[in-house]
């Protein structure tokens, strides 16, 4: 589907600090422009409280109630940048994982079945939760490598495939085994008989940030991003996923077995989406709903927007996961007398729209900074 | 059966038109996975008109403004797909991923704007929009949809029209050598995959129904579209018949509880599961001679040759 081109940007992204610089610039601008368009809807909606009762609030976001609300902005970030990385480490090996969401499906059901189940201690079921994440991202990969379909569209199909398995085990009549009839979501994991130890410790952060469910989660995913970044950029097996990435007969022709290198990528890519969802549920921050069949989990396809605002860089997820819940967070405490809380969706959607063509304010900036006269040809030529 | 019938022709009218939606846009060259949010933002657009317009129009006179105004607003919303993937060249796959998390965004604003509870429900009456036929109760869009269909078979292959925004999709450069605009040509394609689109989104919402909330969207409608598509070959006919084919899984699940269906015991994931599934097989086995638009998902670049 998607050209040679677009697999260049993907790779090149890696080199310089002033490409870098360059890229931090271009999110900031997408970042501006989202929030004024932002602003705008909040005037068109009702101009009297634009300001300090919306716009105010969302650029706030978690500090409008400090500390609960940075403790509610670490907890949701924490999975993100997991999401984020995985459709990151699909894209640096020329990928676009849409499936993030199938995938943190799944992981949510291996980290719940171990906790709810198995009552066994936190880091298996995190170890579970990448394992059934990956496993459910094989499949898009090996029907590319041996099928040659494109994995957007597998993706999309097992995204929705994941869900209702999920929800139909889960939920199994209403006598499901996971499941709490009483609030209609899975046990809770903080108030279940027997369930010492299958939470992800927080060391006393919940006390800091007075909330419940701030735990370690957002430590271990940065612990993983850092990781990523090593991988792809300091080890032979990073170089082989990125070769095949950018020119897969090339790959071949080096001697990279390019079809196991596709397969593993999705893989990782899986694993790290899955691991995402353990993270997420146990921190306890919230129950899976089983009756809830007509969405996918919102968390997957933020990952697309944070990956795309990081340009990739799995150091970059880290920060703009950071953003992404901080507004997303600012949003919920918008007045709901006056505004929708989903403006902050809003403005993160435009924000993504944008990306999708920031190469082309890449090359401009870079052409601004280099005084115009020498235009940087890829900049030019990614856009 | 007559159920069963009903709602395999509701649904498979659905995928259908959204369908040939992504068919024009795919055989102009541009990939339209916006197509989910398209028929969100079409659904959202035809609801709104239906509760805004008074009840004293006559009732044709509904259906059709209320039709015209989500074809429009789904062609308003395809311009931004087709601007970023056209005029900048941005990659089509994340540039139509962007835009179906705007169009949820965009839909529940709108809905909780206008909704007297300030929820993401809107409510609306669907009664211009039915029909019966011996018993068997029918929406405007079944009608609709098929003579769209007869008229997208006639554009996309009896037509000059047709013919350009098929060389478009298969070859920019040489179409452009013999002086189509091809910038123009894609944007046509797009423009009526919106229009198609949004159609699709509203008759997906409105006939089965009276109060829609927006935070669900269509539930991954415009992506099951984007299969029958493939299956079927990007041609009309052929997506008829993959439309229909899906269709009638989609209604075991509708009807799977009031049947004879209810003693295999099976529940509604199970059902809803099928087409998916159905749809992975299917393409397993036809990507080896697939007639994909050869330069879909290719910027088009007057330069390269």
């Amino acid at each position: 589907m998607s050209g040679s081109m677009d697999k260049k940007k993907m790779l090149s992204r890696s080199g310089t600090g002033r490409s870098a610089f360059v890229s931090v610039l271009a999110a900031l601008l997408c970042i501006l422009i989202g929030l004024v368009c932002g602003y705008l809807v909040l005037l068109a909606i009702n101009a009297e409280h634009a300001w300090a009762d919306g716009f105010v609030r969302i650029l706030k976001g978690g500090f409008y109630d400090a500390p609960y609300g940075v403790g509610r902005t670490l907890a949701n970030a924490a999975p993100l940048v997991m999401t984020g990385l995985s459709v990151a480490f699909a894209f640096k090996t020329g990928l676009f994982n849409i499936g993030a969401a199938g995938q943190y499906t799944l992981g949510a059901y291996g980290a719940l079945y171990c906790a709810i189940v198995l009552h066994l201690p936190w880091y298996v079921g995190l170890i579970a939760s990448a394992v059934l994440g990956g496993l459910w991202g094989a499949i898009p990969g090996l029907f590319k490598a041996y099928l040659n379909i494109n994995e957007v569209i597998t993706s999309i199909m097992f995204n929705w495939i994941g869900l209702y398995l999920v929800n139909e085990i889960i939920y199994g009549n209403g006598t499901g085994v996971m499941y709490d009839s009483r609030n209609t979501r899975t046990w809770n994991l903080r108030r279940m008989e027997g369930a010492e130890g299958v939470t992800i410790p927080d060391f006393g952060l919940n006390d800091m940030f007075q909330t419940n469910s701030t735990t370690i989660a957002i430590f271990l995913s940065i612990v993983v991003a850092i990781l990523i970044w090593v991988i792809l950029d300091k080890t032979t097996f990073g170089y082989e996923l990125k070769a095949v990435g950018l020119n897969k007969h090339a790959a071949r022709y080096a001697g990279i077995n390019e079809k196991k290198n596709l397969v593993l990528s999705m893989v990782i890519a899986g694993a790290l989406a899955g691991f995402g969802a353990g993270l997420y549920y146990l921190s306890g921050v919230s129950e899976w709903n089983p009756l809830n069949s007509t969405t996918l989990p919102a968390m997957g396809f933020n990952g697309i927007s944070v990956a795309l605002l990081a340009s990739s860089n799995p150091i970059g997820t880290i920060f703009s996961a950071l953003f992404i819940s901080h507004i997303t967070v600012g949003g919920s405490f918008l007045s709901t007398r006056y505004y929708p809380t989903e403006v902050a969706d809003l403005i993160s959607g435009i924000i993504i729209y944008l990306c999708a063509f920031s190469m082309l304010f890449r090359g401009k900036i870079a052409k601004l900074l280099s005084g115009g006269k020498r235009a940087d040809k890829s900049g030019e030529k990614e856009g | 059966m007559l159920l069963l019938i009903k709602y395999t022709l509701l649904y498979g009218i659905v995928l259908m038109l959204v369908a040939l939606g992504g068919m024009f846009s795919e055989h102009s060259g541009i990939i339209n996975i916006a197509l989910e949010g398209i028929m969100v933002i079409g659904g959202v657009a035809g609801v709104l008109a239906l509760t805004l317009l008074p009840a004293s129009m006559p009732a044709w006179m509904i259906v059709v403004v209320s039709i015209l105004a989500a074809a429009v607003a789904g062609m308003v919303y395809s311009l931004l797909l087709a601007f970023a993937s056209i005029n900048l060249k941005a990659d089509q796959t994340i540039g139509g991923t962007a835009l179906n998390l705007l169009a949820t965004a965009v839909a529940v604003v709108l809905s909780k704007y206008f909704s007297e509870s300030g929820s993401a429900k809107l409510n609306y009456s669907n009664r211009p929009f039915l029909f019966n036929i011996g018993g068997l109760e029918l929406s405007v869009f079944v009608p609709l949809g098929l003579v769209l269909l007869v008229i997208s078979f006639v554009v996309m292959y009896k037509t000059r029209l047709g013919l350009r925004l098929r060389a478009c999709g298969e070859h920019p450069q040489a179409a452009a050598s013999v002086g189509i605009n091809v910038y123009k040509m894609r944007y046509t394609g797009v423009l009526i995959s919106g229009a198609l689109g949004a159609i699709g989104g509203m008759a997906y919402i409105v006939p089965p129904v009276q109060t829609w909330n927006f935070e669900v969207g269509v539930a991954g409608a415009g992506f099951l579209a984007l299969a029958v598509m493939i299956f079927g070959q990007w041609k009309p006919f052929h997506i008829f018949g993959a439309a229909m084919f899906f269709a009638v899984f989609k209604s075991l699940a509708n009807i799977a509880d009031s049947t004879f269906l209810a003693n295999l015991g099976w529940s509604s994931n199970i059902y809803n599961m099928m087409p998916f599934i159905a749809s992975m097989i299917i393409l397993a086995f036809t990507s080896k001679n697939s007639m994909a638009p050869k330069a879909e998902g290719i910027p088009y670049d007057k330069g390269s040759r």
